[in-house]
């Protein structure tokens, strides 16, 4: 494999694992906050903040190694979405930090305080939203470079009805992904009435999701259709996305197998958003910048790998350390430790 | 001073930089202090030092969430403020920043599971083992981002040949010349600055309510501690002064209003400065220039006349210089005297005029640490890499920078004022010994 295929791919790895950690964290927020409102919250918000009490400052490390790593291996990338986001990037770095710290001032510090709870449930869904533009800038046609550099063109990406469909599938991908796996959780914890809940938002959420999908398809094709024709070239990937969809969605309908249903929710991911990433190359920014005109030199190139490597030696036992502790225990999970 | 996107930029950048040192500085420093307390009260069985870690993990809970999330933000501003910068600086330099998410995600981790693990293990030292790698994992992202500031300093291991990088050596950038001073500098001065913050808090907590043994340990322990880090971040500044006057003599000679090369060189305390570089009201110690810069008072120290005016640093950061340096030998001072009272029986430590400097002592730590901060980067100005890139052509050409700016900082106002309440909020209404005695009924620790 060439460095730059190997580069992206493990950039691309690590988008996954944040899009994955990241929506059951951002989901999690707005049930907490839909819980509080509706006075339901005595029965999921435990369950809720027990999950993600551990593991929040983790989920943000994933999208720091994302956007570190990009540089890293494609500087160029630095120079054309550096320029052209800085709008866009502050305010999803804003919303970011104002999650975060409120959800531990809330967690840790003082706790019942409903604003806190707001602004934790009401970021959970801006924040996918903000995210998604740098995916849809990287289809092209918002960037225009002229002679003082790279411009934005923000009147294009609000009027696009591309960009709209990725924000409505960004959201509804957040809620569904995040029930799904509440629900398994719930299940674990022998916790019958948030199961039912989450059980309930997870089937009420998977129809969007399939549908705001064939809408970003169906805006693509006008949008890029080059991307769209490649896209096509992949379709098994997209029809396996679809299988697994099937089988999560009819697993939770019959009550059975929450693991393997949320299994196959992050199957269906990985395959339409690899499907999806593979479809994109070799651009990372349409037309711009390309992951074979872009990678950094081969040394650092090399040099990277070798740290990667490193890295995920120290990383994988430290990370099945802490599952081990808080997802697959199963005195922690009921609450009992 | 026009307000193009350059300076806003830098105005951006600076105030993000600020107000992240002061988490990361905390954030680098506290866990050292949470393992002591933690293996004293697991050794001595001592249930005040167990509620004493536990106490100062829950503090810093607070603290390293705005360290994440304001480290998150000068993480990608510097993408998207500095994006010509940072088109060069990841061909060179990517490989310690890259290293340093894995230093994020080994603490985040380990911390993680130590939050939640306090009564989870039958053999309390498992539960302090979880320290080490807070630790490892803290300390080594200040060294991977020092290492980064360091390159900016002093780059080294490629060519730049037609604008292209080649013979490009990741080693040779990451261990540059600065990187150990300013290393071993920023570390130490970390780890002081965590020990006189959790001193002054104690110190405090004595003069309002004359001194629970609580607080008597703590102090103890801070004082100790800070005695010992405050000696090495002399050291290290004095290292560090002395790669000054062999690598950046622009800087050094800047900071101490040093203009005519030449032996036997003084050292200007304070003072004021005119317009034709004449100083006055100022302290001068014969010699003493010449000395920090090489250990001899025949030393020939290079003034700031050897270099073209465009290429000088502006001169306020003398005060910078000054007030770090003074706020470093009144730490030794006290944390001395405190330490001397403390092992002679016969004199009291907890006396009034001493408990106020330690408390004293906190805010002023964290002071130096950006007088610190300051005199290093608008030291370096004009240049964003030394000798390569200034700071103009490395900036965004973004109109767009005036509202971000903005928006930042409101967002930081609100994040401070945040932290503080709830901070406060959450020690007022639970004092220690009610914790000592809810979690430790018998007084003691099986
Ligand atoms: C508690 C904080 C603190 C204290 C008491 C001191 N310093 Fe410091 N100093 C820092 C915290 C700091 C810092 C924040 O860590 C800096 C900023 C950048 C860096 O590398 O370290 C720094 C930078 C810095 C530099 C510039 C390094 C460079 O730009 O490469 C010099 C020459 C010194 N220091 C020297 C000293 C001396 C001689 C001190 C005498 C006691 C001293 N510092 C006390
Ligand atoms: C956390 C402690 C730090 C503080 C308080 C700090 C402070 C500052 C200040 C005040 C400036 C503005 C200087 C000016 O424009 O006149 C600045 C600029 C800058 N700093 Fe730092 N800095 C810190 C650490 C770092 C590190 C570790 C890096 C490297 C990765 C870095 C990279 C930069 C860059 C790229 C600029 C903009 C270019 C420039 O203005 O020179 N800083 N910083
Ligand atoms: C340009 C300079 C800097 C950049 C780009 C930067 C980047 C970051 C990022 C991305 C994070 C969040 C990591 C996470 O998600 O867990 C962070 C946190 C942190 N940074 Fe910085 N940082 C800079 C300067 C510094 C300096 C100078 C120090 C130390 C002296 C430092 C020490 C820390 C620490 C210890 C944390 C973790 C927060 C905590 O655990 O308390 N950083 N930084």
């Amino acid at each position: 494999m060439s460095l730059e295929v190997l580069g992206i791919t493990v950039l691309w790895v690590f988008l996954y694992g944040y899009l994955i950690i990241a929506s059951i964290d951002f989901g999690a927020g707005f049930f907490a906050y839909y819980a509080r409102v509706t006075k339901r919250e005595h029965i999921m918000s435990k369950l809720i903040s027990r999950y993600l009490s551990p593991v929040w400052e983790v989920t943000n490390v994933f999208f720091v190694f994302f956007f570190v790593g990009l540089i890293g291996f494609f500087p160029d990338t630095a120079y054309y979405l550096g320029t052209a986001l800085l709008l866009p990037g502050s305010v999803a770095i804003i919303l970011l930090s104002i999650r975060g710290a409120f959800y531990a001032f809330g967690n840790y510090g003082v706790s019942n305080n409903t604003f806190f709870l707001f602004l934790y449930g009401a970021t959970g869904l801006l924040i996918p939203a903000a995210l998604s533009t740098a995916l849809t800038i990287s289809e092209g046609g918002f960037l225009e470079e002229t002679e003082n550099g790279v411009v934005f063109l923000a009147g294009e990406l609000f009027t696009s009805f591309y960009s709209w469909s990725v924000v409505l599938l960004a959201i509804v991908s957040v809620l569904y992904i995040s029930a799904s796996f509440l629900t398994f959780y719930a299940d674990r914890a022998e916790d019958a009435d948030s199961r039912e809940i989450l059980r309930k938002f997870s089937l009420f959420w998977s129809a969007p999701t399939i549908l705001a999908s064939f809408l970003v398809f169906l805006s693509l094709q006008q949008h890029n259709p080059e991307h769209f024709e490649k896209a096509l070239d992949l379709w098994w990937m997209f029809g396996l996305s679809f299988v697994f969809f099937l089988i999560a969605t009819i697993l939770v309908y019959m009550k059975k197998n929450y693991g393997i249903a949320f299994i196959s929710v992050m199957l269906q991911f990985f395959f339409a958003f690899f499907g999806y990433g593979a479809s994109h190359l070799p651009y990372i920014v349409y037309p711009y910048v390309t992951i074979t005109g872009s990678v950094v030199n081969e040394t650092m190139g090399t040099a990277l790998i070798v740290v990667f490597i490193a890295g995920l030696l120290l990383l994988i036992p430290s990370l099945f350390l802490l599952m081990r502790l808080f997802l697959f225990d199963a005195d922690y999970v009921k609450g009992k430790k | 001073m026009e307000l193009d996107s350059v300076m806003l930029s830098r105005i951006l950048t600076a105030s993000t930089l600020m107000f992240h040192a002061i988490f990361a500085t905390v954030g680098v420093g506290i866990p050292i202090f949470i393992m002591i307390a933690e293996f004293l009260g697991i050794k001595r069985k001592d249930a005040d030092l167990l509620v004493l870690a536990r106490r100062w993990a829950r503090g810093y809970t607070i603290t390293v969430a705005v360290g994440v999330v304001t480290g998150t933000a000068i993480g990608l501003q510097l993408s998207l403020l500095w994006p010509s910068f940072m088109q060069l600086a990841g061909q060179v330099i990517a490989l310690p920043l890259f290293m340093e998410t894995f230093a994020f995600f080994f603490e985040a981790i380990f911390l993680g599971i130590y939050l939640y693990t306090w009564d989870r293990f039958s053999n309390r030292w498992y539960h302090w083992l979880l320290t080490i790698p807070v630790v490892i994992g803290s300390t080594l992202s200040a060294f991977f981002i020092t290492s980064v500031n360091a390159f900016m300093n002093n780059p080294q291991g490629f060519d730049l040949v037609d604008g292209e990088t080649v013979n490009i050596q990741p080693l040779a950038a990451m261990f540059n010349p600065a990187t150990w001073p300013k290393v071993f500098h920023v570390v130490m001065s970390s780890y002081m600055t965590a020990a006189f913050i959790l001193a002054a808090i104690a110190a405090l907590a004595i003069l309002r309510k004359k001194g629970s043994d609580y607080h008597k340990k703590a102090l103890r322990i801070a004082m100790v501690a800070g005695l010992v880090f405050a000696s090495g971040t002399a050291l290290a500044g004095d290292l560090s002064a002395k790669y000054l006057a062999e690598y950046q003599p622009e800087k050094l000679a800047a900071a101490e209003w040093h203009f005519e090369t030449e032996t036997n060189a003084d050292l200007i305390v304070f003072g004021t400065i005119n317009e034709e570089g004449e100083v006055s009201n100022a302290l001068r110690i014969p010699g003493m220039l010449s000395f920090l810069s090489g250990n001899s008072f025949d030393t020939e120290v290079i003034g700031l006349n050897e270099f073209p005016e465009e290429e000088q640093p502006p001169l306020w950061i003398h005060y910078a210089f000054d007030i770090m340096v003074g706020i470093g030998m009144f730490s030794l001072l006290i944390s001395g005297i405190f330490i001397v009272l403390m092992l002679f029986k016969r004199f009291n430590e907890w006396n009034k005029p001493l408990l106020w400097s330690i408390v004293a002592s906190g805010p002023l730590a964290m002071i130096a640490i950006e007088c610190g901060w300051v005199l290093a980067e608008v030291g370096r100005q004009p240049w964003i890499l030394r000798g390569f890139m200034t700071v103009e052509e490395g900036a965004t050409t973004s109109g767009d920078v005036g509202i971000a700016l903005i928006m930042f900082i409101l967002l930081y106002i609100v994040l401070a004022i945040f932290t503080v309440t709830v901070l406060t909020k959450m020690f007022k209404n639970r004092p220690p010994e009610a914790e000592v005695e809810k979690r430790y009924p018998n007084g003691w620790v099986e």
